[in-house]
């Protein structure tokens, strides 16, 4: 797999103008084997994105493979709530997944609202 | 899946440490941890059970520096050995570029060592993967236990269980000790490279 200046541009713009401008702290745009493949935050966050990625990618093929065994082809909403930090994984293709860092400023119903069209976004770049 | 950013020159490949279950995967990536500090950046992420066993993976990134122009960051990992999670396991291979088998010298450990090769060999095909085609570098771990007594396979043998066949790079190797624990790791980030880059090559030139 391999992205040039013209796409990775393109999925920067759209994921902050969508989201770091809409106030998350951080997003990774991932693949399901667990590379980085974008990752954008807001000025005062600094993650371990790597640790986060593979996590990620891990994470979401677990619930994957129990959403099969429950008979589902997958659960929708990943969401994992703390007490300040919430964490909102979006599908975006078969290989591709976009990790969401949120404080509760911002409400989930609202990211989902914009998620709809920064998939749409991404999937035009990612997916040919 | 490589993965390759044009852009701001970045190459990152996926190393998955595969083999039986207490073959010494988990020590192989603290050996590397803790002995290539200035390689690494993140700390180790590890999700094992109470008793030490790895129930999900270990993981770290691995800062090769620049190769031909690109940050190369290897993403080594390990997957549970234990029979019992395979499916875990098929989630780590996910993706992968090239794999460390880690065989256990103890004679005892003689049978898990080639049921576990098979197990690699099913789940790399349900990525379409064979395990002849995708870099490999096998390692015959704990040479040491010889010296405290405990029956241990000789490496002919373990060659010819395993390796016969494959005919993969292979080293004897204590990761306790650390012996040949760095060079298995640059054999199959050379391997790796290796076959991405032919894999470009091909590419570009359809
Ligand atoms: N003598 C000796 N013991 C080793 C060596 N490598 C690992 N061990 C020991 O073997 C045991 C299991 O090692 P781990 O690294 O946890 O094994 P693993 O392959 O990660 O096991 P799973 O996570 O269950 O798959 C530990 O007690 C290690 O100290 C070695 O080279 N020599
Ligand atoms: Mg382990």
């Amino acid at each position: 797999m391999m992205l040039g200046k013209e796409q990775l541009e393109k999925i920067h713009n759209t994921l902050t103008e969508n989201l770091i401008g809409s106030g998350v702290k951080s997003v990774i745009l991932i693949d399901t084997a667990g590379n980085v493949i974008a990752s954008i935050d807001n000025a005062n966050t600094a993650l371990d994105i790597y640790s986060l990625a593979a996590l990620a990618a891990a994470n979401f093929g677990a619930m994957s493979c129990m959403a099969k065994i429950v008979g589902e082809d997958e659960f929708s909403l990943l969401f994992h709530k703390g007490e300040k930090e919430n964490i909102y994984f979006s599908k975006v293709s078969e290989d591709f997944l976009l990790v969401n860092i949120f404080d509760n400023q911002i409400s989930l119903g609202f990211l989902r609202l914009k998620m709809s069209k920064v998939i749409e976004e991404l999937v035009a770049v990612l997916v040919k | 899946m490589a993965f390759i950013n044009l852009k701001d020159k970045i190459l990152q490949a996926k190393i998955v440490y595969y083999g039986p279950g207490r073959c010494g995967k988990t020590t192989n990536l603290e050996y590397i941890y803790n002995k290539c500090r200035l390689q690494v950046h993140s700390e180790m992420v590890t999700v094992k059970t109470q008793g030490d066993r790895t129930l999900f993976f270990d993981f770290f990134p691995f800062d090769m520096g620049k190769i031909n122009g690109y940050e190369v960051k290897i993403q080594l990992y390990t997957v549970p050995g234990q029979v019992k999670y395979n499916s875990t396991r098929r989630l780590v291979l996910k993706g992968v570029d090239g794999v460390v088998f880690v065989a256990d010298s103890a004679a005892e450990r003689r049978d898990k060592n080639v049921i576990s090769l098979r197990n690699l060999e099913e789940n790399l095909a349900l990525y379409n993967k064979n395990i002849y085609e995708i870099p490999l570098v096998i390692q015959y771990n704990k040479r040491d236990l010889a010296k405290q007594g405990v029956e241990v396979l000789d490496v002919e043998t373990m060659e010819k269980d395993i390796n016969s066949r494959l005919k993969a790079p292979s080293f004897e190797a204590s990761a306790v000790e650390g012996g040949n624990v760095v060079l298995t790791l640059k054999k199959i980030i050379y391997e790796t490279m290796a076959s991405l880059e032919k894999e470009l090559k091909q590419e570009q030139a359809k």
